[in-house]
């Protein structure tokens, strides 16, 4: 009697085909299943983010938007589903992430300097190149605060810039931002607002902005990506194209008063739902 | 971390501050500075009343002035500065040890939460037992020797150390860790840059506790187990004789022994720790 040693124990599944998406795209994610405690949060969810641009993403409260953000920065494991970043899956991509809670995220025992320059040591780069990048970072942010002081001893606005310089100090392909403002006075959030948007025309760096204020949302946006309640789906993508710098001007001009309007309108549609 | 270039330009309202703090203010004497210092005179007085009135048997509380100037002599070069010194040592060495195993190993298991739900009943239960319940084990482990007192000490406060420095690393903040993972660290990168660190206030926090649990068992060691130095010994020998002069002032030996202590540990804790509550 002849037995098949080592035979197939089951057959591959045929695997779909990957849909590349439009010329011009950095992110596809294609499939992306994530489940909360038994219940749909995400259910094969495609989504293609375009290249040098920013995305905000808005939607009704717990749609996942800070979640969305989180599982392409690998912060939050999926369940199903691949993302990639020009090709390339995370492990071969440079990010940066800005959190909300500054407080949170750069680390006390450091000099503030030294947790902008901790990125730059995490990837290996000599005591000359972290200097010369940090040096370059100073400038670009026209930073007038001392950076030799303990993060702790800074205000809000001067962590959070902090926070920032450190997630851009690498070069990062993408920079996430989960609501980067909501911890911040007013004052501190338009000066903040205007720094990332300089540093994004100098850089043209992949941006996805998670924000639960509409106005700032779509002030900074080229792309404003409007969710649907769980399972959350994508209610609508609406281009917005005003030339930068944006100014206080850009906030009364028919084309922003008219993004927003329809960005309510489509979020009013889905909270109603 | 190495150090950066130096920042030129201050901004105005760091120097505002500094000017703050630095410039010499003469302000009027303050009496409310003097508020600690009124509970310890109050007991003194108090404490000497009752012995000037009688209250007490002179057999059972000595003056207090007295009692003061047995310290004191004890202390400046007398025995009792041996016997204070002895409990130092052991407690100091016990808790020394119980350091250099209990942090590395509490920072260890802290890291890994499966390793450590496997032993946090132990480390629980051995953590509500009272360490002097276990002197007689230790007695039969040990033998009547200057070991044995420090093996228990090293014990009480090793499992104080190890529990506080593992609920420090698996209470680290969660956003910092995802802050150093997502900027491309490792798993010991993690650790060392971030766990550690978080880790640290808790651990001390631990530390402070362990000193005192080895000084309590060291002198409640002292006490029983056949010594022939240390306060615990000194105590209980001025006691079966009714010294109480010399007991008094070996008591108070001991507590100054124990807020020093504390007092050290806490100020070693704010220099290391120095972002801690801010």
């Amino acid at each position: 009697m002849s037995r098949i040693v080592n035979g197939p124990m089951f057959t591959e599944a045929p695997v779909a085909p990957f849909r590349p998406g439009p010329v011009g795209t950095h992110i596809t994610i294609r499939g992306l299943t994530k489940y909360f405690a038994g219940w749909p949060l995400y259910e094969n969810f495609d989504l293609n983010i375009p290249k040098g641009k920013i995305v905000s993403i808005f939607g009704p409260n717990g749609c996942g938007k800070s979640t969305l953000i989180n599982m392409i920065a690998g912060l939050i494991p999926i369940d199903a589903g691949e993302i990639l970043f020009d090709g390339k899956s995370l492990k071969d991509t440079r990010i940066g992430y800005v959190f909300q809670n500054y407080r949170e995220a750069l680390f006390p025992w450091w000099r503030t300097i030294d947790n902008i320059a901790y990125p730059l040591k995490l990837m290996g780069k000599s005591k000359a190149e972290v200097d010369r990048r940090l040096a370059e970072l100073v400038a670009s942010f026209d930073v007038k605060f001392d950076l030799n002081r303990y993060p702790y001893e800074l205000s809000g606005g001067q962590q959070q810039t902090a926070s920032i310089m450190r997630a851009l100090a690498p070069e990062p392909e993408v920079l996430f931002l989960d609501e980067p403002f909501s911890a911040l006075d007013f004052e501190m959030t338009l000066f903040i607002r205007e720094k990332l948007q300089e540093v994004f025309m100098q850089t043209h760096t992949t941006m996805m902005l998670v924000s639960h204020d509409l106005e700032e949302a779509v002030y900074l946006a080229d792309q404003v990506l409007l969710l649907t309640k769980r399972p959350t789906t994508i209610s609508d993508i609406l281009e917005y194209s005003d030339a930068r710098p944006r100014t206080i001007q850009t906030l009364t001009s028919p084309s922003f008063i008219e993004t927003k309007k329809l960005s309510l309108e489509i979020f009013q549609r889905e909270v109603r739902k | 971390m190495p150090d950066n270039q130096s920042q030129p330009t201050r901004q105005p309202g760091w120097q505002a501050s500094q000017l703050a703090t630095g410039a010499i203010v003469r302000k009027p004497f303050e009496w409310g500075s003097l508020l600690p210092l009124l509970g310890p005179v109050l007991l003194f007085v108090i404490w000497d009343l009752v012995v000037r009135f009688g209250l007490v048997k002179a057999i059972l509380l000595p003056p207090p002035a007295d009692t003061l100037a047995t310290l004191l002599s004890g202390m400046l070069g007398g025995d009792l500065l041996q016997h204070f010194s002895v409990t130092l040592y052991r407690t100091l060495l016990a808790f020394g040890i119980a350091t250099a195993i209990g942090m590395p190993l509490g920072i260890l298991l802290g890291s890994n939460v499966r390793a450590y739900s496997s032993v946090e009943f132990l480390i629980d239960f051995f953590r509500s037992t009272p360490s002097s319940a276990l002197i007689p084990l230790f007695l039969l482990i040990f033998g009547i020797s200057d070991i044995n007192k420090v093996a228990i000490a090293t014990f009480g406060a090793f499992l104080i150390i190890i529990f506080n420095c593992a609920y420090g690393v698996i209470n680290a903040r969660k956003q910092r860790v995802a802050a150093a993972k997502v900027m491309g660290a490792n798993r010991w990168q993690i650790f060392k840059d971030v766990l550690f660190w978080e880790s640290l206030q808790p651990s001390f926090v631990g530390l402070r506790s362990a000193v005192s649990m080895a000084l309590v068992i060291v002198v409640v060691a002292e006490m029983f187990i056949g010594s022939e130095n240390g306060l615990g010994h000194k105590i209980i020998d001025a006691q079966q004789v009714m010294n109480t002069k010399i007991m008094y002032a070996s008591i108070i030996a001991a507590g100054v022994l124990g807020y020093t202590l504390n007092i050290l540990f806490l100020f070693l804790e704010r220099r290391i720790v120095h972002w801690s509550g801010r």
